[in-house]
């Protein structure tokens, strides 16, 4: 292993707050993981002083699967599921984006009732994936009871994925031009009912958690991430909106149909590890706000098949028949040999862990020539070597849980 | 902001610099010649294209080339995050060696590192250019580029397994 001299490090950047002191002799060298240092395998080499972090050294790649590589030998459709075993609970966040940038090849857009069937599920995804983060990030610090309620909670949202998609996980909802499939004539209610059910348990998580003295001890004034140096490291979702930067990809470049609901999105100034648990608890208030508006909407808006006309037009006849009597639309055949354009574009969403960015390239062939993925946690892993230097290292598993790294995304 | 608008407070800060525009959906690339990356992503960087996305490389085998392109956008500048401005250098397949972009953004860190082991292309002056998600066996063969070949395996076995 190579041994960084911080001290250099610091003045050619200015990054304060990021290096302690230069190496020393004496110093142990710890190695946390693979095996379940938090969700899935993962890797952190430090050294210690004493009780102190002096260095940090991510070690990733214990669940990489080239997805980059793989999709280049795969049919377009067929990469939607493939992409979305980077996240499986946040399936849709994850792949909408890739979606979008096929739709950016192709010239289309999806028509509305996609765009806000799409909209919904990325919302219950989110809140999902919060929770999933949330009891993670209790059973890390010892607050099991955080742990056992939210992933049982999580449960409410990943069966309401599934009356929509018909998957409790790994949906491939979203599809070139649109979405899989329609919700069915009960969702409106057990949507309304989930969220109501949500607005009076996240009370409950705010006293036994978010306001527990015990956790706040643990959490305040720890992983401290100022603001220019977010900026600086290209930290994102919530671990930069904890630390004043108003960046949210919904806002930025706003896609399916979040230009047209009301939502706010939650920036905290302190940079710690409890604002980045505060931040996550806003989203989730602000999903529930978004999924009652487009239950809302999709209700109130007569059903018509959630696939760009162009692609629906060439649906065989028992398609469109069964659409007809009960309303219920099915992946199109024509989509697996779904022939792109020669070009080039690059598309981005909010994933709940942060920003997804993919560059898709294509030259006219069924499979893609190119698709560069990355993922919310490879960028949020720089954090681990500039932040956790200088806390103790019982403060690293908060700082892991906080900026609720998941290494099956950051590995790809 | 619009990527129209983006593009020319970018042009302005390129100013001087020969460079070529690539246009994609959704962002745009200025392709400038290896000894002027470094001074054009400083440039950048001082024009509020404070953090990079994506470090993109593709391998064009035909023509003999790796594309490498910085896409920056702005986290600390409002109307500069709606855009992405891609900033990039070409090489040749035979020499993939261009200077890091590090010390101008701190976050391609980690990123340099991958694609250093997806392609085997050389960041000089790296400060820490090691394998990040690979196994070296693997790495060596350069998985991303055009000639390694993924290779299907058959699910079903039709002979049994002979010894």
């Amino acid at each position: 292993m190579s041994v960084w001299v911080y001290g250099e490090q610091k003045s050619e950047l200015g990054l304060e707050g990021t290096i302690t002191r230069k190496l020393e002799e004496d110093l142990y060298e710890v190695f946390i993981g693979p095996q379940h240092p938090g969700s899935g395998h993962m890797r952190i080499i430090i050294r210690i002083d004493g009780d102190i972090i002096v260095e940090a050294d991510p070690d990733m790649g214990y669940v990489h699967r080239t997805m980059e590589k793989l999709s280049e030998g795969r049919e377009w459709i067929k990469n939607v599921p493939l992409f979305e075993r980077m996240a499986i609970h946040d399936a849709c966040n994850v792949t909408v984006s890739y979606v979008m940038a096929l739709e950016r090849i192709l010239g289309i857009e999806p028509p509305p009732r996609a765009k806000y069937l799409r909209t919904l599920l990325c919302e219950i995804n989110r809140i999902a994936a919060h929770l999933y983060g949330f009891g993670i990030f209790g059973v890390f610090i010892g607050h099991s009871t955080m742990y056992m309620w939210s992933f049982a909670d999580r449960e409410v949202m990943v069966e309401l994925a599934e009356k929509l998609t018909g998957a409790r996980l790994t949906h491939s909802y979203p599809i070139p031009g649109g979405a899989r499939r329609d919700m069915p004539q009960d969702f409106p209610q057990a949507a309304r009912k989930a969220v109501r059910y949500f607005r009076r348990r996240l009370d409950e998580y705010r006293k036994i958690f978010l306001d527990n003295p015990v956790t706040r001890k643990r959490l305040e004034g720890v992983g401290i991430i100022p603001k220019k140096i977010a900026a600086e490291l290209g930290v994102v979702g919530p671990v930069a909106r904890a630390s004043g930067i108003k960046y949210d990809a919904r806002l930025a470049e706003p896609y399916d149909a979040y230009d047209e609901v009301e939502f706010e999105v939650p920036v905290y100034e302190e940079g710690d590890a409890l604002a980045r648990a505060w931040v996550k608890f806003e989203e989730i208030k602000q999903s529930l706000r978004i999924i009652e508006q487009a239950v809302d909407w999709l209700e109130k808006h007569p059903r018509e098949a959630p696939i760009h006309e162009r692609f629906w037009a060439k649906a065989p006849p028992l398609w469109k028949k069964v659409f007809e009597a009960e309303g219920r639309v099915k992946l199109l055949p024509l989509m697996a040999n779904l022939k792109l354009p020669p070009g080039r574009a690059m598309a981005r969403s909010e994933t709940a862990r942060g920003e997804i960015v993919y560059y898709v390239e294509s030259d006219g062939k069924t499979t893609p020539y190119r698709v560069r993925i990355v993922s919310p946690s490879a960028r949020n892993a720089i954090v681990f070597k500039y932040i956790a230097p200088g806390y103790k290292v019982m403060d690293l598993p908060t700082i892991y849980g906080s900026i609720d790294y998941f290494p099956p995304e950051a590995d790809r | 902001m619009s990527l129209d608008q983006a593009r020319r407070i970018a042009e302005e800060a390129l100013s001087g610099i020969e460079y070529r525009v690539d246009e994609g959906k959704g962002f745009i690339e200025f392709i400038v010649a290896k000894e002027n990356l470094v001074e054009a992503a400083s440039r950048l960087k001082k024009a509020g294209f404070d953090h990079v996305k994506s470090l993109t490389v593709v391998d064009y085998k035909a023509e003999d080339k790796f594309k490498i392109v910085y896409h920056a956008s702005s986290y600390l500048n409002e109307d500069l995050a709606k855009a992405i401005v891609g900033i990039g250098t070409e090489v040749p397949r035979s020499n993939p060696k261009v200077p890091t972009l590090v010390y101008v953004w701190r976050s391609v860190e980690f990123q340099e590192r991958e694609v250093f082991e997806f392609f085997g292309i050389e960041f000089e002056d790296h400060p820490d250019l090691r394998l990040l998600l690979l196994a070296p066996q693997i790495a060596e063969k350069k998985p991303l580029r055009k000639d390694f070949i993924v290779k299907e395996e058959p699910i079903i076995r039709t002979k049994p397994p002979t010894g």
